[in-house]
């Protein structure tokens, strides 16, 4: 009977260990473990291109997670997409003219959302909405602009057989560019 | 198995283990409700093939890992990313090397004594003595031990899974100063409990249940001489190793 009981003690110890490990790898190593959040608040922005951003894609302050992209929704009637980012309630002191960018992690990693602080001494309350704003930087976007310059005449009398692709490629190069200045005119529209 | 039967040929024989095999499988799962009765002899297999084996699954976990990241993070910071080394030995563990290096072993440290115990009830007869005593052996013999290693399998895996990272981190974080934090956020921001770790999971199961199943079946049809369960045990690591990693491509193929 003693014998028993030992082997018994031995075989609860191991299934015990292995669920233990099974609970560890699952909650620890995983995605899981990037949801454990206490009291968080949402933020908004409006972008014309997210990219690749993701759900659950980490939204960064000076480099540190701060909190986690937690939906992404195209507007209909803006046809913009809509990403609510909530954000960690230790980190409330947030200026409300940051500006909310979508980077690349390294050359080829993850989109994430980087915040760069503004000045202003009004902070950020849950709900509240983006003005200032950076799209994402499309690879390919970026390089049509090297290759074709700026100047699509000269180019179309290189290549005439290609004359309609310019004329379509020139389009998305100035719809890219304006964001980029149209978000500034938004806080103008504020004060 | 009469003496007196044509030899087959080598075709046509492994066509008759195959499906003498299957049979064996479909016998076992029919006295699966059956062993129910003798729930502790299952428990005491646990014990034999799952807690018996903790230190070599635990030992070759923890080398395992330690080797992984060491020849990760040369390789990766060749291509100056040996920050992603953590995260590259959390998907090579989970996805592949957890399952089949623990099913490897299992079917080593395991499968061997088995099929070595059951061969030698066969040799001695004393699988026969139960059927005369109306105890099915199967039921009392084969059937705890297959539950024992379907159960046990996922459960080693994970454990040496779990050192296996550990084995990495020392020697990523401890030893070639690789950044805690950057060894743990790009692991977590990658891994997916779902794709990643529950993929790991299904496969050390199935790799449990052939692991045992060709190890019992090998014990169960030994012929009964001290050469044949000698034979019997050599047939259960090649056709479990075989078997494992065949298993291992289709599985991947499905689960992707």
């Amino acid at each position: 009977m003693a014998q028993r009981q030992s082997f018994q003690i031995g075989t609860g110890l191991f299934i015990v260990l292995g669920f233990l490990a099974l609970g560890y790898l699952a909650t620890q190593t995983t995605s899981l473990a990037n949801y454990r959040q206490g009291d968080s608040y949402t933020l908004k922005v409006e972008y014309t291109n997210i990219g690749q951003l993701k759900l659950r894609a980490p939204v960064k302050l000076a480099g540190v997670r701060v909190g986690i992209v937690s939906s992404i929704e195209l507007e209909p009637e803006k046809l913009q997409a809509l990403v609510k980012m909530s954000i960690d309630k230790r980190f409330n002191q947030i200026p409300d003219d940051s500006t909310a960018a979508i980077f690349t992690s390294g050359l080829l990693g993850d989109q994430y959302v980087a915040i760069q602080p503004g000045g202003s001494p009004e902070m950020f309350k849950d709900g509240d909405q983006f003005v200032l704003l950076q799209n994402s930087m499309q690879l390919e976007e970026l390089i049509g602009k090297y290759l074709l310059g700026g100047d699509s005449a000269k180019k179309a009398d290189a290549a005439p057989d290609k004359a309609a692709a310019p004329a379509n490629d020139a389009a998305p190069d100035k719809a890219a560019a304006k964001p980029n200045i149209a978000a500034p005119d938004k806080p103008a529209q504020k004060k | 198995m009469s003496a007196v039967r044509k030899p087959l040929s080598p075709f046509t024989g492994g066509l008759e283990q195959i499906g003498a095999c299957g049979l064996f499988l479909v016998q076992i799962l029919r006295a699966v409700p059956r062993s129910f009765r003798h729930f502790a002899e299952t428990v005491r297999q646990i014990f034999f093939v799952g807690a018996m084996s903790l230190v070599i699954i635990m030992t070759c976990g923890l080398f395992v890992g330690a080797v992984l990241g060491l020849q990760l993070y040369d390789v990766l910071s060749r291509f100056g990313s040996s920050a992603m080394s953590g995260t590259v030995v959390a998907f090579a563990l989970y996805r592949e090397l957890g399952p089949v290096v623990t099913a490897l072993l299992f079917a080593g440290r395991a499968g061997t004594s088995i099929t070595a115990e059951i061969g030698l009830m066969r040799a001695t007869d004393q699988l026969d003595a139960m059927e005369m005593m109306a105890v099915d052996p199967i039921a009392y013999v084969v059937a705890p031990r297959f539950l024992a290693g379907l159960i046990a399998m996922p459960l080693l895996a994970c454990i040496f899974n779990a050192l296996a990272i550990l084995g990495a981190h020392m020697v990523c974080v401890s030893w070639l100063g690789l950044d805690n934090g950057t060894f743990w956020s790009n692991m977590t921001s990658s891994v997916d409990v779902w794709i990643d770790v529950a993929n790991g999971v299904w496969k050390s199961i199935a790799f449990g249940a052939v692991v045992t199943l060709i190890a019992t079946f090998q014990g169960y049809t030994t012929s009964p001489t001290s050469e044949g369960v000698a034979y019997a045990t050599t047939r259960t690591v090649v056709f479990s190793s075989i078997a494992t990693l065949a298993i291992d491509f289709v599985m991947t193929a499905f689960l992707m």
